[in-house]
């Protein structure tokens, strides 16, 4: 078996295909967060527990409503996506004259309050989502089997990533929603919904929180708190690529995840903390993150 | 003048009552010793304007370090106390060091990212004991003289730190630093144009914040005889930011009176709603920011400025 | 001024009433407490499940002892130590708290134990696996009543090694339990001629065990064992699943509950070797006391829940012995009690705290062979007490070898 730095390249080569799963979720949960902190000037906190939020909504769905995976993936988003714009109609509005600190520990305590509410209907224990029948089964790459569902997640996030960015890039819609962010009354003086507007960013970067997590649901455990843990990744994430930034919301994370991935080989204690290890390099280096435009 | 310092001495005598009514003193030291931690915070954010989301990491990291004097190296409560403090304040200007680079948000991002790690060093680290914390901790005698085993003793040195605590914040502010540290506040730029530097003066602040949440950490770990992860988790965190945003940002008794409010919350609610507790501080803390962000002491500070104008 | 006055003595009067206690009655309560994990990774296994079997035995006993009434206070440790130990502390202060059962998480009790012997109450450790807590972390006042992770290794390890599992690679939640449970595991292993080819730590509570399965895999072992538990040990087990580990590797479930097996499903769990104290379909005793608690609970009962039960029982049958709730009388005559009822016979309390008693090895049915809902296991093998708990180590101070 040929090794480098002792190490079998089978396992190297293991570790890297599951950092890129990892890195796939962190793609698609920083692009949320970059897309409500870029074009709304809002850190949402609550983005795990939305996440937390979609995955529930399928497994609700699948087992009181007999609503597939397939339709879940659509309806649990789109769900989600409501309740957001709900929160963001009633409450978050309110603080946009503020300090944007504000908007964040609003954030935070729905956060609070989403999560507490899901343990105490669901309990606290992980239920199991199952795969869908179509994804079932492992593909043999040789240095692994890779599960076909992993390998699904992966190109579903790229796609959904590929997508949202051509949307905020390349139409008019996002063409928008960036001159919303800077000169929302001018904007406004086009005759451009710019209220609106921001509740549906909001519902949108929501939403793509909650597809993160019907997309999770089939892999790890639907907990309450499934979200709070790779939310301060997330977060780190962001930072690292620019927090305004799409673009680099979705290349960090890919990155971060292959990293990630290839520290748990070398020195897996470290692999917790090595994001915020390279979050604080790069805040002394490059304040504004990789790919941050300040 | 005179009510206010009547008023004072009221609560002073009350506080120093204590141990003699029925109140478990245990838990009235819990809450000195967040409303310290409080305290911390808000020196932090609402007299230099910078919030910290990690905060618990610096409690936290004092609390272990205390403990391990005590528990590894035998020594008596006064340096086990010293030692946490110090290690909250290093830790303090590192996170500091590193936050000060940027502004709003994003110092807050950049805090809690790095409080984080701490929490990962904290789970790995040999001498904390990971998940069980460290456990058994002694109060030992303080100076070598006096026993702190018996809770009435601890409670009169808790509450003579407390009070210190209070009296070094409200020098601290009102001091030409304190002033500087407003005008910075108010108006970086203005403040960078009139020759401070700014970055010095956010960083002392850290520092200082750093230590006081310390202390907190370090005495509560000799009232309950453990540190935990607890100590630097997010939850923790969170909940001071609750405490000092329900008591009043900016005001001198308001994270006191918040810490009081939480602790009391977090104690007897769990008792009758159980689980609910944290959707309750959830609620709470959604309410707070959206109709009454400027806390209970904050709005009878303003309810008086507006009676005294008319 | 005077709002601030109003506010201050508000306060004042909140803490005040918050803080106080009723003045004691003339025949006061007898107090038992149950401090275990209600909302987390533990809550199905102990819980409130847990919360109802000690109800049910006091309701059983006849609801007073000695002439007075007993009561049960109830608190959720969230799997924090510090919470336990807290509440453990101000129930003994303040509430005349009599005895403690509980504690499902060993972090936690290893805390509480310390709390038990500087405030000398009887605590019965039920949900903990540690068996540092009779060793170690000993006190005159612990009883570790239902099961630990010596006894978990003698019976898994040693049946999947006499199997042919001889080499074990090891998937281990990085805290007390864990730890000990994998080293507990490895010994067993090892006395048998087997071969231990590594080990990789999960923190508790991992999402994603995917890359430490992946290391497992890489190391060749014929053997995962698993040295977590709950949630922790359900993940790993469905991860290993779907990367085909399962093809290569068995699977030891060094911990599992019967809810574990009821959230996995037959499917994924089954021909699985596992460890218990306690199975609901063994006799008619076990079958009546099991019915008694479906009812209430919907779901039968862990052996943690059963043990609950029979401790609090056997607790109160010592007070009525020795006519007082003095703690160390108490201890003295529980030591000396044999313990044969629903939960086990011909069990005893050893020097060390740990209540010796036999366990059964039991396999997970399959899907064909399981009959009806909830009949999971088969057993395989009965292990008499001193070979399930081995002998005492001695690293106990009050209970030389």
């Amino acid at each position: 078996m040929t090794e480098i730095f002792g190490i079998p390249v089978a396992v190297i080569l293991g570790q890297l295909m599951l950092g890129l799963v990892n890195g796939a979720f962190y793609a698609m949960l920083s692009l949320g967060l970059a897309v409500i902190f870029g074009l709304m000037g809002v850190v949402n906190f609550a983005h795990g527990a939305f996440y937390a939020l979609g995955s529930f909504a399928a497994l609700v769905g699948v087992q009181q409503f007999g609503i597939g995976y397939w339709p879940a993936l659509v309806l649990a988003p789109l769900a989600v996506g409501l309740l957001g714009m709900l929160i963001e109609r009633l409450w978050l509005r309110r603080l946009y004259g503020l300090d944007p600190l504000y908007g964040l520990l609003l954030t935070f305590g729905v956060a609070l309050l989403l999560e507490g509410i899901l343990q105490q209907v669901f309990g606290a224990s992980g239920q199991s989502y199952p795969v869908p029948d179509l994804l079932q089964g492992a593909v043999n790459l040789g240095f692994m089997f890779l599960p076909r569902y992993r390998a699904w997640v992966i190109v579903a996030s790229l796609a959904v990533c590929f997508g949202t960015w051509f949307l905020i890039e390349r139409t008019r819609l996002g063409a928008r929603l960036r001159a919303a962010r800077e000169n929302a009354p001018l904007l406004q003086a086009f005759g451009v919904n710019v209220p609106l507007l921001l509740t549906m960013t909001y519902g949108g970067g929501v939403a793509l929180a909650a597809l993160a997590g019907v997309l999770a649901a089939p892999v790890i455990l639907v907990s309450p708190q499934m979200g709070s843990s790779l939310v301060t990744v997330v977060f780190a994430v962001v930072v690292i690529g620019g927090m305004g930034s799409i673009l680099g919301a979705i290349v960090s994370g890919l990155l971060l995840g292959l990293i990630e991935g290839l520290t748990k080989v070398v020195y897996p204690e470290a692999s917790n903390i090595v994001v915020f290890v390279i979050m604080a390099f790069v805040l002394l280096v490059r304040p504004a993150g990789l790919f941050g435009r300040e | 003048m005179r009510t206010r310092t009547l008023l004072y001495c009221a609560a002073g005598l009350c506080a120093a009552a204590v141990p003699l009514t029925g109140i478990y003193p245990v838990f009235v030291m819990t809450l000195l010793c967040f409303a310290i931690f409080a305290c911390s915070f808000n020196l932090l954010l609402g007299f230099g304007g910078m919030l910290s989301f990690g905060h618990a990491a610096f409690f936290g990291t004092a609390a272990y370090t205390t403990g391990w004097l005590v528990a590894a190296h035998h020594c008596g409560p006064g340096t086990a106390i010293a030692g946490g403090v110090l290690a909250a304040a290093a830790l303090g200007l590192g996170v500091g060091g590193l936050a000060i680079r940027r502004q709003g948000i994003y110092l807050a991002m950049v805090t809690l990212a790095l409080a984080q790690l701490v929490y990962f060093v904290c789970l790995e680290a040999p001498f904390t004991g990971g998940e069980n914390g460290l456990q058994g901790v002694a109060r030992g005698a303080l100076f070598g003289v006096l026993p702190l085993q018996s809770d009435t003793v601890m409670y009169y040195l808790v509450l003579g730190l407390f009070a210190a605590v209070l009296v070094a914040i409200m020098r601290i502010v009102h001091s030409p630093f304190g002033q500087v540290l407003g005008a910075i506040r108010e108006n970086e730029s203005r403040a960078i144009s009139l020759g401070y530097d700014v970055q010095r003066y956010k960083l002392l602040a850290f520092v200082l914040s750093a230590a006081l949440a310390g202390l907190g950490g370090a005495l509560k770990t000799l009232v309950l005889g453990f540190a935990t992860l607890s100590d630097v988790s997010q939850s923790v965190s969170g909940e001071v930011i609750l405490m000092t945003l329900l008591g009043g940002i900016g005001t001198f008794f308001g994270p006191v009176l918040g810490a009081g409010i939480v602790v009391t919350l977090q104690e007897y609610l769990s008792e009758v709603v159980g689980g609910w507790v944290t959707v309750v501080i959830g609620a709470i803390f959604v309410a707070c920011v959206l109709a009454f962000r400027r806390g209970i002491v904050g709005t009878m500070l303003r309810a008086r400025r507006v009676r005294s104008s008319q | 001024m005077n709002k601030g006055k109003k506010a201050l003595v508000a306060l004042l009067a909140a803490v005040a009433m918050a803080g106080s206690r009723a003045a004691p009655a003339a025949e006061p309560d007898v107090v038992i407490g149950d401090i275990d994990d209600l909302s987390g990774n533990y809550a199905d296994v102990m819980g409130a499940g847990g919360v109802e079997a000690i109800k049910m035995a006091v309701a059983d006993f006849g609801g007073t002892v000695l002439g007075r009434r007993i009561s049960v206070l109830v608190t959720d440790h969230q799997n924090k130590p510090d919470v336990g130990a807290s509440k453990f502390r101000e129930w003994s202060d303040q509430s005349g708290l009599n005895m403690l059962i509980g504690g499902s998480n060993s972090g936690v009790s290893i805390a509480m134990a310390k709390v038990a012997a500087a405030k000398k109450v009887p605590f019965f450790s039920i949900g903990a696996g540690g068996s540092s807590l009779t060793n170690e972390d000993c006190t005159a006042y612990t009883v570790h009543y239902v099961y630990d992770t010596t006894a978990l290794a003698n019976g898994t390890a040693t049946q999947i090694v006499a199997d042919g599992g001889k080499t074990w690679f090891y998937l281990t939640a990085d805290y007390a339990f864990g730890t000990q449970l994998q080293n507990a595991a490895a010994k067993v292993v090892e006395a048998h001629g087997g071969k231990n080819l590594g080990a990789v730590r999960a923190p508790l509570g991992a999402a994603d065990f995917s890359s430490f399965l992946l290391q497992a895999q890489a190391s060749g072992a014929k053997v995962l064992g698993l040295a977590n538990a709950g949630g922790d040990f359900s993940n790993a087990l469905k991860s290993a699943n779907e990367f085909g580990i399962t093809k290569t590797m068995q699977p030891a479930a060094l911990l599992a509950f019967i809810t574990n097996i009821h959230g996995l499903g037959l499917q994924t769990a089954q021909g699985l070797y596992l460890t218990t104290a306690w199975y609901w379909d063994t006799d008619d005793a076990t079958r009546a006391f099991a019915k008694r608690y479906f009812a209430k609970m919907h779901a039968e009962p862990t052996m943690d829940q059963a043990g609950a039960y029979s401790a609090t029982l056997n607790y109160l049958a010592a007070v009525t012995a020795v006519a007082t709730t003095d703690a160390d009388k108490v201890m003295t005559q529980l030591k000396h009690t044999k313990i044969d009822d629903m939960f086990t016979q011909g069990g005893y309390i050893r020097a060390d705290g740990v209540m010796v008693h036999k366990m059964f090895v039991m396999r997970v049915k399959t899907p064909q062979e399981s009959k009806y809902p909830w009949d999971y296991y088969k057993l395989v093998k009965v292990i008499g007490g001193e070979e399930a708990f081995g002998p005492i180590t001695g690293a106990c101070p009050i209970a030389p070898k």
